[in-house]
């Protein structure tokens, strides 16, 4: 499909769809806009290009001192914007670049998203951390591997080629001198750029990438000592909160802020329909919005119940979105022996990270620093600089490694909300989003309709097959399998939530559809569900993930009762390969499934770190438990109905059940990203193992189990 | 506004605040004590979690009034001489985290279990730590971690009797 892999990332409506716009002071506006004021006017989303230098105009750096500096000392640090939520790539970019330097895991410090000092980044989502800043630091830290050892050679008076590293130290074999790198830069800064591909050394000869080393400064988050983005503290902190609408597309229609602005030590701060209050505790900020007496209209808005039929007739106004076609279906559909049409829906759901939106904004005359929970700082830098009219050379984003993201945290809300408050209260303040809005206010994962329609000969063979994505994305749309007729479409729709990325986007509801509907097929014809895919892929490193899933499993080894059922689903996105395999028991009189066992095998390329991938893996099964079961985002009229854990049910330990996470090591492979794919192999596993058991077919998730 | 007096991992601290004021946010913005984290502010997640004279605590749901007197222990009291502390230990051998925000309420939770289940079973460990989540699902590396810490904390009970 001629689909831009970087489009893709792109399109991500959160970052067009903002909370806030604060008003214009005419003044300060002209300065900003110039020439451009009727551009600024009529697309304030033209900040989905990020003001103006999109992803496309930034040139990395290729001067090495933007990315590796060895002080004096011989210490390393290593300068990324990539940044750290959980899946664990401080240490593995870490475990790269040591592997390339010849120095020794620990001798690396990473200083990661901060955008003033660190090379600019496009954000921390897709799973392009591994596949594309692992080469990057690679090929810079092997660069400076080489400029080191030149740099001995010269003083020595040596031939480079005849020198050796190790260790830290370049040492020559044939007069026994040695150098560490502290010794040779004497903190000087690596003054080349790379040109051309300096050689990186192969995944079958590393011996510190491709270990199971322990994650980085791992001891700090078992002591309390790690300071989360929530956790910043400054001099003369203050604490914000904000008065939310009462509901979505709700107009303001009365305020009135006078009891709050009576009460002692209190700002309140108004810009057009933004409304905060800054005090000097958090549980004062909070009596003192509650203060506010403020009418809201917010107009009648579509729910849960009008979704689907909401989503198959408001296509966006964008056009149609990719489609790959090949042969063709409907000639197909006429000779074929057996057709099976469907549709699968999944929900709106929220990613829920534990440590909600937060962020610290200080101000030092007209230079903003803020610390925040972001997986694009640097898009949270430009959206800082456009809301306050101030040239990016004058924010500093800082992110502290966070409380995860899933997808969640690309924007700036919170950071803007402080920023706005620290402006006005001319002191440093923190805001912390509460649960409930987290739930409300940040966005969501896209609720989405898919309907495939497909035929099969009795022998087995595919031989046509129609997908049709509504609204939840392209990404993983693609059939892996043999079909020499396809017609598969992404129609992008209206969204009456606003909605964004979430680990694996768009490619859980696709792989939904489509492994279900394999499974489908599969029992049409009669045929083992393992069996029937295997005869029409060819694809040999997803075949491998499904025989190595089934081999543990056990697949085939017992047959499936009213109670106990088995299920299978694979696939493949952004160079992952994943099966499950799922064994359920099915209690009649509770009405419950329990998931009892879990099979993943994984495949990425060369491992960098066994034991943080198996992590990975096994945390994006546990997470897929909760959109294939319980998940849903309930609203009604522009509000969200279960904004709380307490009515919003997310995995916890009971209901997770043993799982074993197989993985293969593809040593001559690059390795890919693991944060996302892992996800999407469960949710089908589960509804082909409760079909097994039952008889009955849930297309919808979460799935009704209840219903059966 | 009133003057508390709270003893946090064995020393005494004063806090001005509200009565009505949580625990969680004297202990955070007070006390700079950042280790327990807010999570839900509902006693629904866990990450808030403390030991109060031994017992796990949302401490996002008790007042500071009513903690005057007791022994409050958090993720910071947790070491001793600089050593971790065996459940601490057990989550650091088990990399039993991806990104962290819950652990210390994890780690504090599993601390009250293996007071009152030296030797917890599946089922004990599930009902007891159900009301704590995970989001990056690291459960079942969890469950190893308190299993291993059950595993320490028996070493240590032998070595100190055979000493």
């Amino acid at each position: 499909m001629p689909v831009d892999e970087l489009t893709l990332e792109l399109a991500q409506p959160e970052i067009r769809d903002r909370l806030h716009w604060f008003q214009l002071d005419r003044r300060d506006f002209l300065k900003l806009c110039g020439g451009g004021l009727l551009v600024c006017l009529a697309s304030p989303s033209a900040s989905a290009q990020e003001s103006g230098h999109g992803p496309r105009d930034h040139e990395l750096p290729r001067e090495v001192s933007a990315w590796v500096h060895v002080d004096e000392a011989g210490k390393i640090t290593i300068f990324t914007g990539k940044v750290e939520v959980g899946q664990n790539i401080r240490t593995s970019l870490a475990q790269l670049v040591a592997e390339e330097l010849r120095v020794p895991f620990n001798a690396i410090t990473m200083v990661m998203g901060d955008t003033d000092l660190t090379p600019w980044d496009m954000g921390t989502f897709g799973s392009r951390s591994t596949p594309t800043m692992g080469p990057q630091l690679r090929t810079m830290a092997s660069t400076a591997r080489q400029m080191l050892v030149e740099a001995a050679a010269q003083r020595w008076k040596a031939d480079p080629s005849t020198l050796t590293v190790a260790d830290g130290r370049v040492t020559n074999p044939n007069d026994g001198q040695s150098l560490t790198y502290g010794e040779i830069t004497r903190g000087e800064k690596l003054t080349q750029t790379v040109s051309g591909d300096p050689p990186l050394t192969t995944a079958s000869d590393w011996k510190i990438a491709g270990t199971a080393l322990p994650k980085a400064d791992a001891r700090d988050f078992v002591s309390g000592r790690h300071q989360y983005p929530s956790d910043t503290m400054r001099p003369n902190l203050m604490f914000g909160k904000i008065l939310r609408p009462a509901g979505f597309n709700a107009t303001l229609v009365s305020l009135d802020t006078s009891a709050a602005e009576k009460m002692p030590a209190i700002r309140v701060v108004r810009d057009g329909d933004f409304v905060g209050v800054v005090a000097e505790d958090p549980s004062i900020a909070e009596v003192a919005l509650s203060a506010i007496q403020v009418k809201w209209n917010v107009p009648a808005q579509i729910s849960n119940k009008e979704l689907f039929d909401y989503l198959r007739n408001n296509p966006d106004s964008a056009g149609a979105g990719p489609q790959h076609n090949s042969g063709s279906v409907a000639h197909a559909m006429a000779a074929a022996d057996v057709k099976v049409e469907q549709h699968y829906t999944v929900q709106y759901i929220a990613h829920a990270p534990l440590e909600p939106r937060a962020a610290v904004a200080e101000w030092n005359g007209d230079k903003l620093t803020v610390w925040t929970g972001t997986q694009r700082p640097f898009g949270v830098r430009d959206e800082l600089a456009e809301m306050f009219r101030i040239p990016v050379t004058k924010v500093r984003v800082i992110m502290p490694d966070m409380g995860s993201g899933y997808g969640g945290k690309h924007t700036g809300e919170c950071a803007v909300e402080a920023a706005r408050l620290a402006k006005a209260a001319g002191k440093p303040v923190k805001v912390v989003w509460t649960r409930e809005e987290e739930f409300t206010w940040a966005y969501f994962r896209p609720a989405g309709w898919v309907e495939i329609r497909s035929d099969v000969l009795h022998d087995g063979t595919l031989v046509a097959w129609e997908h049709h994505n509504y609204n939840s994305g392209p990404s993983g749309i693609n059939t892996p399998y043999n079909v020499a007729n396809q017609a598969i479409q992404f129609h992008p729709t209206k969204s009456p939530l606003r909605q964004g990325s979430y680990r694996g986007l768009a490619a859980t509801a696709n792989h939904i559809a489509r492994e279900s509907h394999m499974d489908e097929l599969a029992n049409a014809i009669g045929m083992d569900p393992l069996e029937f895919r295997l005869k029409n892929l060819s694809d040999p490193r997803l075949r491998a993930v499904l025989q190595a899933a089934a081999e543990r499993f056990g697949w085939g080894r017992s047959k499936s009762t009213p109670d106990l059922g088995f299920g299978i689903a694979g696939g493949t996105e952004k160079g992952g390969y994943v099966a499950s395999c799922v064994e359920v028991e099915m209690n009649s009189t509770t009405k419950k499934v329990r998931l009892r066992r879990i099979v993943e095998a994984w495949e990425s390329g060369a491992i960098v770190n066994p034991d943080g991938l198996r992590n990975q893996v096994m945390g994006a099964v546990v997470q897929a438990i909760g959109g294939a079961l319980f998940e849903t985002i309930q609203f009604k009229d522009g509000r969200i109905l279960n904004p709380h854990f307490a009515l919003y049910r997310v995995p916890r330990f009971s209901d997770t059940p043993e799982i074993d996470v197989v993985l293969i090591d593809r040593k001559d492979l690059p390795s890919a990203g693991a944060g996302k794919t892992g996800i999407v192999g469960l949710a089908p596993a589960v509804s082909n193992a409760i079909f097994s058991a039952t008889g009955t077919r849930l297309r919808e998730m979460p799935m009704a189990v209840a219903a059966i | 506004m009133d003057d508390f007096v709270l003893k946090v991992n064995g020393a005494e601290h004063r806090a001005r605040a509200s009565g009505n004021e949580t625990l969680l946010s004297v202990l955070r913005n007070q006390l700079h004590l950042t280790g327990t984290k807010y999570g839900c502010g509902e006693g629904q997640c866990g990450a808030c979690t403390v030991l109060i004279d031994g017992a796990a605590t949302r401490s996002c749901l008790t007042r500071v009034a009513s903690v005057q007197g007791t022994q409050i222990t958090t993720i910071e009291g947790l070491e001793s001489n600089g050593a971790l502390s065996s459940v601490q230990q057990a989550f650091l051998d088990e990399d039993a985290f991806q990104c962290g925000y819950c652990t210390s309420g994890m780690i504090l939770s599993a601390t009250a279990l293996l007071r009152e289940h030296p030797h917890p079973t599946d089922r004990q460990i599930v009902e007891y730590m159900d009301g704590n989540i995970c989001r990056c699902g690291t459960y079942p590396r969890i469950t190893a971690a308190i299993k291993r810490a059950a595993q320490l904390q028996e070493k240590g009970r032998a070595d100190h009797a055979s000493r």
